[in-house]
């Protein structure tokens, strides 16, 4: 009886661990594919001879893509609106949810507040009249159109209250003793207190930043001004629209085939760079994130 | 009690800037709906472009796309919900079982860096690899024998790219989910099972899955919110005319219309109806979340 049992682990593990192999190699497999292409040369990539290793070894893809002078203008409209938007996310985040974390009793607004902050959470004007309210502001065109319309992370103000509360009130109310105010209680006892949480934040926004390109797309009338993600779009994804409409299988096959496939794939191997630079800290922040804000009663 | 009340100025000082940033950038837009009844023009704005009643109601219900539209996001989107909440309890399910402790951290640690790239990125590795004449998936299919197939221009084949790569992107970030509340599990529940003669299955199905069925409630109530949500972001980088039948949806529609042809009170009709249905079944969702799950945001 008790060996039967142990094959059948044994079975059971081999089979579920060859799964999990699978799994893993499912999603690493694409990114691997598209890293040996832009390693490849040209001639290699377009006879689709490239696996998972490159073909020809060579540079030139990456070399090409640095120097282009669109490439490096929009890797650092990506940096400066990265800086620029985390630094101004995480200031306001951590006032927010501050006000935010107290009860009633310290302060009789937050009801309204809460409600305030929450419905912009569940309820959105929409893609038109969003687009036109920036546009009307004049910001179109300008960096802080990608910075200021998502400058309150609500979610993420909702994960740092969340935190705030978990934190012994003794120490702030010590504070209040001491004669400090609210500004000094939460700079000098909260925030210190915080560095875990505000890690977790200050990376999902990083990520948030790097990886937007809807809004650079249609708010950046100047090609000049945008950022990495944008330009990406236009020159990786976006196909012209206007030559589809009447072509036949064959052509749309030559479309997507373009021989500047290697480039592409450089390009697009620079800008998931810097994710993969982060991600031991994404992984390590990301599971705390999770419970930061948790499921409670 | 004024003391109390001077203490309180602060909060509100805190919350100043995020409520007028707020204001501007959301309850703006929600205002700005109001274009939905007007003939609109960008240089008249909100409030001086001239009323047209429910003019772009009957346009829009007249159009020969909206219902297609409609049916395309509501197809889409269903099966995303669906696979995308089944699949990873599955996985998760199992990954518990791994005995190998650096395997299945390995294998965390891959799963979900998908989710983590945009979809640019993953629009653009999608096209390199399911290209008919030199990507991979083809490339493979054709050393097996099958026949190639154009994965992003075939009106049948299209969704399913869609729902299968969105839970491939996905999937391992929910696993991920469950796995944190896997690691509350108190030991002493499988070993008081063993002893009363359970065997593995036994203990997935009546110790694992019983603990992790709050989350589990909690994910699939929320997902409900995405009801007309078909991924607009992951569409707009894979689609094209040629699979308009069966790939265009909401917000590509809107985007079109709105941005490209100009159409700015039709666009936002169609606007309008996305938001004011998905806000019913977010409220709904909230509202199951707090009965079935004890959860509540704030």
């Amino acid at each position: 009886m008790r060996i039967k049992t142990a094959t059948g682990d044994r079975i059971f593990g081999i089979v579920n661990g060859t799964f999990f192999c699978i799994l893993a190699l499912l999603c690493l497999l694409p990114l691997v594919n598209v890293l040996a292409v832009s390693f490849s040369s040209s001639t290699a990539a377009s006879a689709g001879i490239v696996t998972l290793w490159p073909v020809n070894f060579t540079l030139k893809s990456y070399q090409y893509a640095i120097a282009k002078p669109e490439f490096v203008r929009s890797f650092t409209v990506s940096v400066v609106r990265l800086l620029l938007g985390v630094g101004i996310n995480m200031v306001l985040t951590i006032v927010c949810a501050y006000p935010l974390s107290k009860d009633r009793k310290a302060f009789g607004a937050r009801g309204f507040y809460v409600w305030f902050f929450f419905i912009t959470m569940i309820f959105s004007g929409g893609l038109i009249p969003w687009y036109m309210t920036i546009q009307t502001l004049g910001l179109g065109n300008s960096i802080w159109a990608l910075i200021l319309p998502g400058a309150v992370p609500v979610f993420n103000v909702i994960l740092l209250l969340n935190f705030y509360r978990s934190l012994p009130v003794q120490l702030e109310e010590s504070a209040y003793m001491d004669g400090a105010g609210a500004w000094q209680a939460l700079w000098k006892i909260v925030v210190p207190l915080s560095t875990p949480a505000l890690a977790t934040i200050a990376l999902f926004s990083a990520v948030g930043h790097w990886n937007s390109w809807f809004d650079g797309l249609v708010l950046m009338s100047d090609p000049k001004n945008y950022p990495l993600q944008s330009y990406l779009q236009t020159v990786v994804v976006s196909r012209d629209m206007t030559l589809y409409q009447h072509a036949t299988k064959e052509q749309l096959e030559m479309l997507q085939s373009v021989s500047d496939r290697t480039t592409k794939a450089a390009q697009i191997f620079i800008a998931t760079l810097p994710i993969l630079l982060a991600y031991p800290f994404l992984q390590r922040y990301f599971v705390k994130g999770l419970t930061l804000g948790g499921v409670k009663g | 009690m004024r003391q109390s009340l001077k203490r309180q100025v602060p909060y509100h000082l805190m919350l100043l800037p995020g409520v007028v940033i707020l204001l501007i950038f959301s309850y703006g837009p929600m205002v700005g709906m109001v274009m939905a009844f007007q003939k609109f023009n960008p240089v008249l704005g909100f409030f001086r472009s001239p009323w047209v009643g429910f003019d772009n109601f009957v346009y829009v219900s007249l159009l020969p796309d909206t219902l297609q539209v409609l049916w395309n996001t509501v197809f889409i989107a269903f099966w995303k919900i669906v696979i995308g909440f089944g699949f990873p309890i599955v996985v998760a399910l199992f990954m518990n079982e791994l005995q190998n402790m650096a395997f299945k951290r390995t294998v965390q640690t891959i799963v979900y860096l998908p989710h983590f790239l945009s979809w640019v990125i993953l629009g653009g590795i999608m096209i390199d690899i399911l290209s008919p004449s030199t990507g991979i998936v083809n490339t493979a299919m054709k050393a097996v024998g099958m026949k190639p197939v154009f994965f992003l221009a075939l009106p049948d084949v299209f969704p399913w790219t869609l729902i299968v790569s969105d839970v491939w992107k996905e999937f391992g970030f929910t696993t991920v989910i469950y796995l944190a509340a896997l690691t509350g599990i108190d030991p002493a529940l499988y070993e008081a099972a063993k002893i009363d003669g359970a065997g593995r299955w036994r203990c997935m199905l009546n110790v694992t899955l019983p603990s992790i069925l709050p989350t589990i409630v909690l994910m699939g109530v929320l997902s409900l919110g995405n009801v007309l949500n078909a991924g607009f972001e992951q569409v707009f980088n894979l689609y094209s005319p040629v699979v308009y039948s069966s790939g265009d949806i909401l917000d590509t529609f809107v985007y079109r219309l709105g941005l490209l042809d100009a159409q700015y009170g039709v666009a936002a009709v169609v606007g309008l109806f996305k938001s004011a249905v998905s806000f019913v079944f977010i409220v709904v969702s909230y509202r199951l979340a707090y009965k079935l799950a004890n959860y509540s945001i704030f």
